[in-house]
């Protein structure tokens, strides 16, 4: 037998950007304990629509956990407070019949809200922009073992390229500093022989952009790590750290 | 852009003014406890101690100014970080909960280390800017924390201090990029025990000298 819940809901709406927001409050009936977060949203969504009201507008693609498009601050808690899950992968069983859960976006000055809890997270993708690729020759591909790469190496880079770039860092950050997605990003790069061309400029000017961008400084509080879906350690922002202070007092470039 | 003034302009950077700086207050804080335990050995010891280190004369001029320069980068970029750090954040959430990656320590920093200037410029006036003739800095000492309000501002400001250092220790490791699965944890260790030398160590004395006098 399916267990069903009843919760109140206190979710964020707001028109557009200009407008200030407020909370609504929505009652969320015969939720099936086996629905996902975005699943119980979905119900809500469906009686708002019927009832001629605006339903409410929250990112996500996937539902899957690997694309990093959904995300929410749910009681506090970025993804809610489930470890090592995204929105789209949290289980209403970790909810109680009759629970009251807020429901806010990502909030940071570099995220501009576009609708509800909807959030403009593009800002990542221009710190990727910045650096966070590797140029590979045209032409024929070369031998898959021609470049050895020792399997720990290997696998450090592999953690730190889970990361799907959902902002939920930035989001949990007390600073709104988006380092463990940067650090994520300049690492699995720079862990490899064929990131280190371009490391220098890569962490310089990935960091760069990330300050243009408004997000906030680092203060190693570690509430990114604790909350951050695919569990990217902060061992990767000292990395960064590292290849940043390297590249800006030791490398040719500027 | 200068290299130099856009390597420690920017975020990364200022982070490492604030771990350099902070690195040799931590340094100048077990010196500075060091000398002061010479209060156990009496009168005497404590007063010979001020002497010896005036009599370096001029080594202790070019350490205070030092000190004060430190001192002036880590307070001004402190500053500058934590309006930077309201900015980015222009609407705050109306829950906010720790995933339970923040400290006591961490999560004060801005406020433990504002304690700690008013605090400062406190302590310099009471015992450094004061006239020494006819006197001993052992008396001025004791004259001081006869009285239970100096006691208590001073028991404060070293639980302030005890605080800010439990995270600012460890934290400029971090912040340097020393952070090593081998020695990560003792570095959390001594950073926790630096902070409670730290706090009992000076904390205590004022105690002492007031039971004392
Ligand atoms: C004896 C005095 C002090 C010591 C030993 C000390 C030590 C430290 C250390 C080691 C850090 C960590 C740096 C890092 O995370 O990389 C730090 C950070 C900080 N200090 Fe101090 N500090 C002192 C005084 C002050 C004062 C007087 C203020 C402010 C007026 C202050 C404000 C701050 C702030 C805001 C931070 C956090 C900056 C950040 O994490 O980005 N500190 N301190
Ligand atoms: S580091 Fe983690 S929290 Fe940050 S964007 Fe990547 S997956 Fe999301
Ligand atoms: S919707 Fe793709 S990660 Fe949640």
């Amino acid at each position: 037998m399916t267990k069903t819940i009843n919760l109140t809901l206190k979710v964020w709406r707001q028109q557009g950007p200009k407008d200030k927001g407020r909370f609504e409050t929505y009652h969320a009936k015969n939720i099936s304990t086996d629905m996902s977060f975005l699943e119980m949203l979905d119900v809500v969504n469906d009686q708002l629509t019927i009832d001629d009201k605006e339903p409410i507008a929250f990112d996500h693609d996937c539902r899957e956990g690997i694309c990093g498009m959904c995300g929410c601050v749910v009681n506090g808690r970025a993804h809610g407070a489930e470890k090592g899950t995204t929105l789209c992968q949290l289980h209403m069983r970790h909810f109680d019949n009759g629970d009251t859960i807020a429901i806010e976006p990502f909030r940071a000055m570099a995220f501009k809200a576009i609708k509800d809890l909807a959030v403009d997270r593009s800002a990542l993708d221009k710190i990727i922009q910045a650096g966070g690729y590797v140029s590979v020759n045209t032409g024929g591909a070369q031998d898959a073992n021609a470049i050895l790469v020792p399997q720990e190496v290997a696998d450090l880079a592999m953690d730190a390229a889970q990361c799907i770039g959902c902002g939920a860092c930035v989001a949990a950050c007390p600073n709104a500093s988006a380092m463990l997605f940067t650090s994520a990003k300049v690492s699995q790069l720079a862990l490899l022989p064929q990131g280190m061309p371009e490391a220098a400029k890569r962490a310089l000017n990935m960091v760069r952009t990330m300050d243009e961008l408004g997000f906030g400084n680092c203060t190693n509080e570690r509430e990114c790590e604790a909350e951050c879906p695919k569990e990217i350690s902060i061992t990767n922002i000292a990395r960064l750290n590292r290849e940043y202070l390297n590249a800006g007092f030791f490398s040719r470039s500027i | 852009m200068n290299w130099i003034t856009g390597t420690l302009g920017s975020s990364i950077g200022k982070k490492l003014l604030m771990a350099i700086t902070g690195f040799s207050f931590c340094g100048f804080l077990a010196a500075h406890l060091a000398g002061n335990l010479t209060i156990y050995g009496g009168k005497d010891a404590f007063n010979g101690y001020a002497a010896h280190l005036h009599a370096l004369g001029p080594l202790v001029t070019v350490a205070e100014l030092g000190l004060l320069t430190f001192f002036l980068v880590h307070v001004i970029i402190g500053l500058i970080l934590f309006l930077s750090n309201l900015k980015a954040r222009p609407v705050r959430y109306a829950v906010n909960k720790s995933a339970g990656g923040r400290t006591l320590g961490s999560a004060t920093m801005p406020y433990t280390g504002a304690i700690l200037l008013a605090f400062i410029i406190f302590h310099l006036m009471n015992f450094h800017f004061v006239d020494k003739t006819d006197t001993t800095i052992f008396n001025i000492v004791s004259n001081a924390f006869s009285n239970t309000g100096y006691v208590a501002i001073y028991i404060v400001a070293m639980v302030a201090a005890a605080i800010h250092v439990s995270h600012g220790f460890w934290s400029a490791f971090q912040t340097i990029g020393a952070n090593h699965p081998k020695y990560m944890p003792l570095i959390r260790t001594v950073s926790i025990a630096f902070a409670v030398v730290v706090g009992i160590g000076f904390g205590f004395l004022p105690i002492y000298i007031f039971l004392l006098a």
